[in-house]
C-alpha cells in the first residue's frame, strides 16, 4: 500500500477537519467524550481513507474489511469518520446522542451504516473482533479484522482472557491498535490500574508487538502493513497519542475524557485547529 | 387424563419410566444440527464432555472452539462469529454462563441482535451434591429481563433435543436451559414441539386448578394431577417449555376454564416462569396463584430428591399448592 507525501498531507488534513466537526458535533450533543476522540482522529483518518477496504456505498459489502471499535465511548470520531466516507450525511452528526438519532451515544449495530458491533461496555471489542476474524477464515473470506482499543479498557478480565485466545489460535488476520493515551476517567492509567510495561505484557502473552507514534500517519500505515505480513501470530500496535491532541487546553488532561466542550470552550479549540491546519499545510509546503 | 394429542410416553407413570439427561438431549441435538447446517458452530469453556459438546466436537473439529475457562470472552467471541453469519452455540454450566457472562449476552448478543444460542447446563437445584455455588436458579430471571431473548427450558431429554434443533432454526438469541441427572421420559418423537407455544399434557373435566410448569418437574407435576384425582381435585397440567415469549393465548385458556393456577419450576420464584404467569394474569385475567420453587434462598449440597423435598418441589409439594390455591378461589 504505497503512500505518497501527497496522501499523507491529505490524511492529517481531513485528521484536522474531522477534528474540528468533531468539537462542532460534541457542543451540539451537550455531553459525551472529547479526549479520547480528538487523539484518534489521525488514525480514524489513516484507516478510513487509506487503509480500510470499503464501501460506504454498500456497508454490507461481504469482503469488506471490519473495524469493530472496542472502545465505544470514542464513536463521535468514528460517526464523523462515517460521515466523511459517505455512509451518511454530514447534517446528521448533530443528532449525536439526541432523541430519535441513529447515531447513539454508544455504538449500536443496525441503528447505523458502517458499525460492526455494539460497544460501549469495555473489554468486549476484541472478543468480537476475534469471531469475525475466524469466521472469515471459516467463510474463506480475505477481508482483515481491526479492533481499535483504549488502554484503559486493559483493566477489565475479558481483554486478557481475549487476548488468551487469539494468541492460541493465532489468528493472523486481526490487527489491534491500542490507543495509549495513559488516561481514564479517574485519572491518569498508570495511577488508576498500571498497565506498564504494556509491551512486555503482550509479549509475555505471544503477540508480536508494534509501537508507534499515533499521530503519524505514516507510522500507522506502516505498522498496518508489518502486521498483515505477519503470519503466525496476531499483532497489536500499542499507538502513543496525546488525549485531546490538537486543542493545547486538552491536551494530556484526563479531565477531559468523559466531557463535552462549553460553546465558548469550543470556540478556543476551533481557533486553536484552525491555525493547526495551517500548521500542516505550512509543514508540506 | 393424558392429552392423548400430545403423544406422550403411556409408561410416563409406571416405575419402568425412561429416564435421560437433557443434556444428552443438548449432544445429540447439535450433533444433528451440525449436520444439517455448515453455518451451525459450537464453542466451550473447558466442559465439552459434561455439557455434551463433545459429539459436535469429535463430528466437526473445525467448527468447536475450545475457549478455556473464560465465559465472557466465549459469549463475545460467539457475538462476532454471529454477527458474520454463524450460528453460534456456547455451552456452560448455567451458573457461569450466562450467570457470569450477563452483561455480555446483553451487549453483544441480545442488544447486537446477534444470533447466539447460549446453553445454560446444571441448571437447578437437582445439580446435588456440587452445591449452591453450582445450582442455577436465578437464570430465567436474569435472561428473561433482557430484551430480544427468548428462554426456553425443555421438559426432557427428547424436548431439550427438538429445542436444540429448534434453535439452530430460529433467528435471534436464545437462551436453553438444561439439567444435569437423568429424570423421566414423557414426550415421544410424536410430541409437538414449537418455540412459544405451550402444551396441555393433561387434563380432566370441570378442572379447577391449572398447574403451569416448565423443565423436568413437569413430570412431578403430571404425578401430583394423577394423584389428586382420588381427592376428586380435577386439574390442567401445561407444559410451558417457553417462558418468553409466553404463549398467553394457551395459559390465557386453561386459566379460563380454572380460575386458580399453580406455578412449577426447579428456579427462584422472582423471577422465573411463575413470575411470567402472574404478570399476564394481573393484566389480563387477575386469578389466585401458588409459586412451587426455590423460596428467595439458596440450596446446598444433597442429592437431588433430597434437595427438591427439603426445598419444597416435590410431587406432596405441588398437591399442597393445589389444595391451597383451591380454597382461594
Amino acid at each position: 500500500m504505497h503512500l505518497s507525501q501527497s496522501k499523507i498531507k491529505e490524511l492529517e488534513l481531513r485528521a484536522n477537519d474531522m477534528r474540528e466537526e468533531l468539537m462542532e458535533v460534541l457542543v451540539e450533543a451537550g455531553s459525551g467524550h472529547s479526549a479520547g476522540p480528538l487523539g484518534m482522529a489521525d488514525i480514524f483518518s489513516a484507516f478510513y481513507f487509506h487503509i480500510l477496504s470499503h464501501d460506504p456505498k454498500n456497508p454490507e459489502w461481504e469482503d469488506r474489511d471490519r473495524l469493530v471499535l472496542s472502545n465505544g465511548h470514542i464513536c463521535p470520531i468514528q460517526y464523523v469518520s462515517l460521515a466523511n466516507a459517505g455512509y451518511f450525511d454530514k447534517e446528521e452528526l448533530f443528532t449525536l446522542r439526541k432523541i430519535d438519532s441513529r447515531l447513539q451515544g454508544h455504538p449500536h449495530r443496525g441503528s447505523l451504516p458502517g458499525i460492526e458491533t455494539t460497544s460501549g461496555p469495555l473489554g468486549s471489542g476484541l472478543s468480537q473482533a476475534i469471531g469475525i476474524a475466524v469466521a472469515a477464515k471459516l467463510n474463506q473470506k480475505r477481508y482483515r479484522v481491526y479492533c481499535l482499543a483504549s488502554d484503559g479498557e486493559h483493566n477489565e478480565g475479558n481483554w486478557w482472557e481475549a487476548v488468551m485466545l487469539a494468541a492460541k489460535m493465532r489468528i493472523n488476520n486481526l490487527t489491534v491498535v491500542v490507543d495509549r493515551n495513559n488516561i481514564q476517567i479517574d485519572g491518569y492509567t498508570e495511577d488508576v490500574m498500571p498497565l506498564e510495561s504494556l509491551r512486555d505484557k503482550y509479549e509475555a502473552f505471544n503477540w508480536q508487538v508494534l509501537e508507534i507514534d499515533g499521530h503519524k500517519i505514516e507510522a500507522i500505515v506502516d505498522a498496518v502493513n508489518e502486521a498483515k505480513a505477519t503470519l503466525e501470530a496476531p499483532t497489536v500496535v500499542i499507538a502513543h497519542t496525546i488525549p485531546g491532541k490538537g486543542v493545547s487546553f486538552m491536551e494530556g488532561q484526563y479531565g477531559w475524557h468523559g466531557k463535552p466542550p462549553k460553546p465558548e470552550e469550543a470556540e478556543e479549540a476551533l481557533k486553536e485547529l484552525r491555525s493547526l491546519e495551517g500548521k500542516i499545510r505550512g509543514e508540506h509546503a | 387424563m393424558l392429552n392423548k394429542k400430545v403423544y406422550l410416553d403411556n409408561n410416563l407413570f409406571s416405575d419402568k419410566a425412561k429416564q435421560a439427561a437433557l443434556r444428552d438431549g443438548y449432544g445429540e441435538g447439535l450433533f444433528e444440527a451440525g449436520k444439517k447446517d455448515p453455518n451451525v458452530v459450537a464453542l466451550c469453556a473447558d466442559l465439552k464432555d459434561s455439557t455434551r459438546s463433545n459429539f459436535f466436537a469429535k463430528a466437526f473439529p473445525n467448527r468447536f472452539f475450545e475457549i478455556g475457562i473464560a465465559e465472557q470472552n466465549m459469549v463475545a467471541v460467539a457475538a462476532g462469529l454471529a454477527v458474520s453469519g454463524k450460528i453460534p452455540f456456547v455451552a456452560s454450566y448455567a451458573t457461569f454462563s450466562p450467570g457470569r457472562a450477563w452483561e455480555q449476552i446483553r451487549t453483544t448478543v441480545a442488544y447486537n441482535d446477534a444470533n447466539v444460542k447460549i446453553a445454560g447446563h446444571h441448571a437447578g437445584i437437582s445439580v446435588g451434591p456440587d452445591g449452591a455455588t453450582h445450582q442455577a436458579i436465578e437464570d430465567i430471571a436474569t435472561m428473561r429481563a433482557i430484551p430480544n431473548m427468548t428462554v426456553i427450558a425443555p421438559c426432557d431429554a427428547n424436548e431439550a433435543k427438538k429445542a436444540t434443533l429448534a434453535a439452530a432454526k430460529f433467528v435471534g438469541p436464545m437462551y436453553l436451559r438444561f439439567a444435569r441427572e437423568n429424570t423421566p421420559i414423557m414426550t415421544t418423537a410424536r410430541t409437538p414441539f414449537k418455540p412459544g407455544k405451550a402444551e396441555i399434557f393433561y387434563s380432566s373435566s370441570r378442572p379447577q386448578v391449572a398447574i403451569i410448569a416448565c423443565g423436568p418437574l413437569v413430570h412431578k407435576a403430571l404425578v401430583a394431577a394423577k394423584e389428586l384425582e382420588k381427592e376428586k381435585i380435577k386439574t390442567i397440567v401445561v407444559n410451558s417449555h417457553t417462558i418468553k415469549p409466553l404463549d398467553s393465548k394457551t395459559i390465557l385458556e386453561v386459566v379460563e376454564k380454572t380460575g386458580a393456577v399453580v406455578s412449577v419450576e426447579e428456579h427462584q420464584v422472582i423471577g422465573g416462569l411463575g413470575s411470567a404467569v402472574a404478570e399476564l394474569l394481573a393484566k389480563e385475567k387477575p386469578t389466585p396463584m401458588e409459586f412451587v420453587g426455590m423460596q428467595d434462598v439458596f440450596g446446598e449440597s444433597g442429592e437431588p430428591e433430597e434437595l427438591l423435598d427439603k426445598y419444597k418441589m416435590s410431587v406432596e409439594d405441588i398437591k399442597e399448592a393445589v389444595r391451597k390455591v383451591k380454597k382461594r378461589k
